[in-house]
């Protein structure tokens, strides 16, 4: 758990700046926590103090039970390889590969070289780069650098990954892509993940709870939901009307909690775009698979700009080899489809 | 055999040029040239990540360190490199035991040349982004691995072209430093080119001199457009 007490931050300087004031919170293992905030709030310099990067002016960050600021020399080192880092822009080491780049953090605490390869290789893989190991990161886009950061910042099996602004360099589409990583790691490692961002989309589509910074402070913290739907703040709700449209069943909460109300079978995610909507692609579905039992958990229909936005929640149990066909017959009529959980 | 030692002609009579004493002498300039310029090398990146490592920091000490390295990469820097070798001439004496011949020219070479390559290497390290070195710390490494696994290598395309450059102003320097007894092509161009009025072994030891030049910076070019990823061919 991380436990943040009283925490300020003054940067003494031809002008004395007090970038980080008085923060109380406290962070639960195994859930994704958002810092939103506009450009100079703070953000940047609060996650940089859980890893020691900077140090409190006053009060203390807690970090599983250490007083972070307690740390110095080997100790802390040791304590920051606990934790994975990535940035807004990267900051791949150009003059290596890929594999080279995951496998760096497994060379600072001298893990033997077979081990790095296989460890890294594997990382690789989970974050959907396979084939690439040997590009350097000039060959690749922004959302495959940032999946290579993201891999190297899992090398070392850390407790804690922080993200400061990790998608504010990609596009719209490349964004839910990364952010899909993050909860996927999220759910299978089980790491708590702590992000920060100036884009309440970002916060919505991952996060439990979050926090609102303004001005070094925070304004409002609570859960996602809660937020969203009773904004406190003029400036969470600027924040939230910034979102054109709210779509509160995409969120990790409603996600979540759907997840204990429907204990068991396979539940996957379909989105329909536009004309997908109109055609009878489900039911067409049921008459190709018999053998699948269908289950309709939640769903929803938005009007957006480009037209209208399903989405489906099923639950499908019965036959295995059914269900996987049934998933490849959506991928080829275009619906898109995410699997919540597997079985 | 009596030739013109004036005119256009004056340049051709290479029956004149001892090739025996031209490719010796092309030997030495080689050997000075390269000698000096791995302990440039080595020196010059000492002083360049003493420069960076004590740029901006708090410590009273470090802050003294760069002080004094500051000063003496800009003195260093700004003597003319033929007044650095005749001032340097006792100490030269006592370090190599001569004032003449090849190794004579080492000190001032070396002591001209390693700070204009400290500064390179200082501004190879600031050109670094500094996210990436913050990346590292954020991963727990130290200071050392710092250094050898991400300012080394990030900036080694800028290390190899400052290492070129360096080298290629290291042979003009060894041809100055002939011309007062050093030893190597400047020397011979200057006893035998200019004090025997024989142009042909000029123009050869000039020929000679920038096959060299040529041949170091196709070498840097290489080596730089190797291991440079920055780019993607
Ligand atoms: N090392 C530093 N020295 C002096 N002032 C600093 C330093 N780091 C940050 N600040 C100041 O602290 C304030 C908060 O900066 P911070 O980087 O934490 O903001 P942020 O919320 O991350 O903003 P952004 O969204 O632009 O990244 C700013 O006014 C900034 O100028
Ligand atoms: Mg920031």
């Amino acid at each position: 758990m991380i436990d943040i007490k009283g925490v300020s931050k003054v940067f003494k300087g031809k002008k004395q700046i007090t970038a980080v004031e008085d923060v109380n919170l406290q962070i639960n293992d195994g859930e994704i926590y958002g810092i939103v905030g506009y450009s100079g709030a703070g953000k940047s310099t609060l996650v940089r103090m859980f890893n020691g990067l900077e140090t409190p002016t006053t009060g203390t960050v807690t970090i599983n039970d250490t007083v972070m600021s307690d740390l110095h020399g080997k100790e802390l080192r040791e304590k920051r390889q606990k934790m994975g880092m990535i940035f807004q822009y990267f900051n791949l080491l150009w003059s290596r590969t890929v594999l080279q780049n995951v496998t760096f953090p497994l060379e600072l605490t001298h893990v033997p070289k077979e081990e790095r390869q296989a460890k890294a290789e594997k990382l690789i893989e989970t974050v959907g780069l396979k084939g690439r190991e040997n590009a350097y990161p000039s060959e690749l886009s922004g959302g495959q650098q940032q999946r290579v950061a993201i891999a190297r910042a899992l090398a070392n099996d850390p407790e804690l990954l922080l993200s400061d602004e990790a998608t504010s360099g990609l596009d719209p589409k490349t964004t839910d892509e990364v952010l899909e990583l993050l909860l996927k790691i999220n759910r299978e490692l089980n790491i708590t993940i702590v992000v920060i961002t100036h884009e309440m989309h970002v916060i919505r589509k991952i996060c439990d709870r979050m926090a609102v910074m303004d001005a070094g402070r925070v304004v409002e913290e609570g859960s996602v939901f809660d937020i969203f739907r009773h904004p406190q703040k003029e400036i969470t709700r600027q924040f939230v009307s910034e979102e054109e449209t709210p779509q509160l069943t995409d969120t990790n909460v409603v996600i979540n909690e759907l997840l204990k109300q429907v204990p068991t079978g396979k539940i996957v995610k379909l989105t329909f775009h536009g004309d997908q909507a109109k055609l009878p692609i489900i039911s067409e579905m049921l008459r190709q698979f018999p053998e699948i039992d269908l289950n309709i958990v939640d769903g929803s229909i938005h009007q957006t700009q480009e037209g209208s936005i399903g989405t489906l929640y099923l639950q499908l149990l019965g036959n295995a080899q059914e269900i996987i066909d049934a998933q490849d017959y959506l991928h080829k009529m275009r619906v898109e489809t995410e699997v919540i959980r597997g079985e | 055999m009596v030739s013109s030692t004036t005119g256009f002609s004056s340049y051709f009579h290479f029956s004149q040029v001892d090739w025996a004493s031209m490719w010796s002498a092309t030997g030495e300039t080689i050997w000075m040239t390269v000698f000096s310029l791995v302990l440039v090398a080595i020196i010059g990146i000492l002083l360049g990540l003493l420069l960076f490592e004590t740029t901006d920091s708090h410590s009273l000490w470090a802050r003294l360190l760069h002080w004094l390295a500051a000063v003496f990469v800009n003195v260093f820097r700004s003597i003319p490199f033929i007044i650095l070798i005749v001032l340097l001439l006792p100490i030269t004496k006592n370090l190599v035991g001569t004032i003449i011949g090849p190794k004579a020219a080492l000190p001032s070479l070396i002591i001209s040349a390693a700070p204009f390559y400290a500064r390179m290497v200082e501004l190879a390290f600031h050109e670094i982004d500094h996210g990436v070195i913050e990346a590292a710390e954020s991963m727990g490494a130290t200071n050392t691995q710092i250094i050898f696994k991400v300012l080394l290598p990030e900036s080694s395309p800028a290390l190899v072209s400052g290492i070129t450059v360096t080298g290629i102003s290291l042979i003009g320097y060894t041809a100055m430093a002939g011309v007062i007894g050093a030893g190597g092509l400047g020397n011979l161009a200057y006893l035998d080119g200019f004090q025997a009025s024989n142009n042909t072994i000029t123009l050869v030891a000039t020929i000679v001199i920038l096959i060299i030049v040529f041949i170091f910076q196709t070498i840097g070019d290489l080596t730089v457009r190797r291991i440079d990823k920055r780019i993607t061919r």
